[in-house]
């Protein structure tokens, strides 16, 4: 007992120095690697799952040459053009967007600058909530539920908007339930969780010194907002709406489902289309030679979209936290 | 801090679309386990296939009662689609696969020059559903369908179909397509179908056809069912199995010998009775010739390597599918599938003997 106890009164002093940040460097070297190599093994898959998509897909690229960004995708007639599935990933995309963002990024201020943390709380979860509902969830209730019910108020505005020039053609009379604008809907509903939380976190950081100077100035709760929030926070809510923007993209089964799978490059956004994800889950089942290689295609783009659009997101969250920095 | 944030935001993501990545690797990798059968007559161990939906409610009913002939086989039938089947046959991850159509030739490639045999398991009619309240012996001709999944014809009381169905009370309801959402083997032979039978088909035949653009598209025969039920003057390709479990209304359909037929088991077995069968038991069972045969009448086949490493896979594989072709023949009526012909099963059961020498 007394023993231990001088042995433990004597431990701190009875280690040289060096010993010790010794065994500290070893440590600190060993799990230096370790994550440096956990870091590259997922850059070397990515890069992987390119290379090989790629590979795949090669007999696409060559078989079609430009053509792959032709305007027809008709595996009877052994034409594959991507161009009605990039046109209809990016309109379902704007359509999430335009709805999603101001409904999120005005989630995000009221949790932040409206009410109090303790109702904040609550809010929050309820939020968070939409993200755990499953993708084929969201996919089978809005084909079951939810097409049935808006083709009516697609009807309705169909007829309203008809002969009007630029609206007739955007909102002509729809063909089914399933859409452009039903699909763009339920991405709405499905990248609202991801944005407002990472908005609320950007806004979250806005320092309170900043705030309370504009409210001794004398500004308004929305003159704060508009003066101080906002700047601070811009680019990296920009950030969160093109991560948002990348979930939109690579949705699948949800798409699969709501969109009404008709390959179509048309201005009516009522009307079927088709996307990349979902075209690639419907079709790979019975595809075989140039077909399979053009839905591998379709894959590799997809995964280049995502890169870019995931790389803005970065450059946008960057150049903010810089300029930040700098004031 | 935000910064900081949004990178473990963007890392979460990263990591979850490793784990799908890793878990869609382990799950496409199914285990090709051998056990060790000592007698001839108790088999033990799995046998993997994929392949073929259209097999699907067959297969799950045959597994299920293949367990009372050899208790200590695990058969796995997945489905995912025809074209599934034969990759994962062709990178050996199924012992063998369900396939509605013969191998194509830009696939043949894959199979490295061994030899697959064709095992055909059973016929099956494809229905053309449609809903039209009041009108129950609806008839077609090939090009009246044709012209109606062209976007031809686009009202019900359209002259061409009033001229075969003269006492029907058609209503000038516009027609609504119903079709497949996913590529599938029924719109490839429901495409071969009209390919065969009508001159005025123009829009080939493939898994995947590109409809006109005003069509409803639904995943599965269940899902075009659900299309057609819900949508009145809806019309669509079902195969009948499905077709009769949503309680659909189907037309009967002209043959090759001008007779109006209804879709059913028998008329499909009568289809089958006259197909010029290919020596590796490949055929066609569209567009017979038999006045009574159902002209829109399809099949699926399992393709087994005829090399096989392992003794008892070979002995597995025989016991199964001769079961098929033997006792499982009979459970296919009620299903809503049609039994195969005598001499294509004679022919079927004779080639068992080729696995694995």
């Amino acid at each position: 007992m007394s023993a231990a106890t001088q042995a433990d009164q004597a431990a701190p002093g009875a280690i040289p120095a060096g010993g010790l940040i010794g065994r500290r460097g070893l440590a600190d070297r060993s799990f230096q690697w370790l994550a440096l190599a956990a870091g590259l093994l997922v850059l070397v898959i990515l890069v992987l799952i390119a290379a090989s998509t790629t590979q795949q897909a090669a007999s696409w690229f060559s078989a079609e040459g430009w053509g792959i960004f032709g305007t027809v995708w008709d595996p009877a007639a052994n034409k594959f053009g991507a161009t009605p599935f990039i046109y209809g990933t990016a309109i379902t995309g704007i359509i999430a967007l335009v709805m999603a963002v101001p409904v999120s990024v005005a989630i995000a201020l009221l949790l932040t600058e409206v009410v109090p943390f303790r109702l904040a709380r609550p809010i929050v979860y309820v939020v968070d909530l939409l993200a755990v509902v499953p993708s084929v969830v969201w996919g089978l209730w809005g084909i079951l539920v939810f097409a049935p019910w808006i083709q009516h108020i697609y009807a309705s505005i169909g007829s309203a908007v008809n002969g009007i020039p630029v609206l007739g053609s955007l909102f002509g009379p729809p063909t089914s339930g399933a859409s452009f604008f039903t699909a763009g809907i339920i991405l709405a509903f499905m990248i609202t969780p991801i944005v407002t939380s990472l908005s609320r976190e950007v806004i979250a950081t806005v320092p309170a010194v900043d705030r309370e100077g504009a409210y001794a100035l004398g500004a308004t709760r929305w003159e704060m907002i508009r003066g101080v929030v906002w700047p601070h926070s811009q680019g990296g809510v920009v950030g969160a709406v093109l991560l948002g923007l990348g979930r939109a993209m690579g949705e699948t089964i949800a798409a699969a489902l709501v969109i009404g799978s008709s390959p179509s490059i048309t201005s009516h956004l009522f009307a079927t289309g088709y996307n990349m994800p979902a075209v690639i889950a419907n079709q790979f089942g019975e595809s075989t030679g140039v077909f399979k290689a053009g839905l591998m295609g379709l894959g590799v783009l997809l995964f280049a979209f995502t890169i870019i659009v995931n790389v803005l997101a970065r450059g946008a969250v960057e150049r903010s936290a810089r300029r930040k920095r700098g004031a | 801090m935000q910064r900081r944030r949004i990178q473990r935001a963007a890392a979460v993501g990263l990591a979850a679309a490793l784990a799908t990545f890793a878990a869609a690797c382990s799950s496409s990798g199914g285990s090709g386990s051998s056990g060790s059968g000592s007698s001839s007559s108790a088999l033990s161990g799995t046998l993997n296939a994929s392949g073929s939906t259209f097999q699907l409610p067959f297969q799950q009913a045959a597994i299920q009662a293949f367990k009372s002939v050899q208790p200590n086989m695990t058969v796995n039938y997945g489905g995912g689609g025809s074209g599934k089947g034969r990759s994962d046959l062709a990178s050996g991850v199924v012992q063998f696969a369900g396939s509605d159509s013969p191998i194509p030739s830009d696939e043949t490639a894959n199979f490295k020059g061994k030899k697959v045999l064709y095992f055909p398991v059973f016929l099956g009619p494809i229905t053309m559903s449609y809903n039209l309240s009041g009108v129950s012996n609806l008839k077609l001709t090939p090009a009246v369908i044709a012209d109606i999944f062209q976007g031809k014809i686009t009202k019900w009381n359209d002259p061409a179909i009033k001229s075969i169905n003269s006492g029907a009370k058609l209503p000038s309801t516009p027609i609504t397509l119903a079709v497949r959402s996913d590529s599938s083997g029924t719109t490839a032979n429901f495409s071969l179908f009209l390919q065969t039978a009508a001159k005025n088909w123009k829009l080939g035949t493939s898994s995947t056809i590109n409809w006109p653009k005003s069509a409803h598209a639904g995943n599965g025969n269940g899902g075009v069912a659900q299309v057609i039920k819900s949508t009145p003057g809806a019309i669509g390709y079902v195969d009948y199995a499905d077709a009769k479990a949503s309680g659909l209304t189907y037309a009967s359909v002209q043959n090759s010998s001008g007779q109006f037929v209804a879709p059913s088991p028998t008329a499909a077995s009568a289809a089958g009775s006259t197909v010029t069968l290919k020596p590796d038991l490949t055929f066609a069972a569209v567009w017979q010739s038999s006045p009574s045969a159902y002209p829109i009448t399809y099949q699926s086949w399992d393709l087994v390597y005829q090399k096989q490493s392992s003794a008892n896979t070979t002995k597995m594989l025989k016991a199964y599918i001769g079961y098929l072709l033997g006792d499982g023949q009979k459970l296919l009526t009620t299903l809503g599938y049609a039994p195969l012909p005598s001499n294509i099963l004679s022919k079927a059961k004779a080639q068992l003997s080729q696995i694995g020498s």
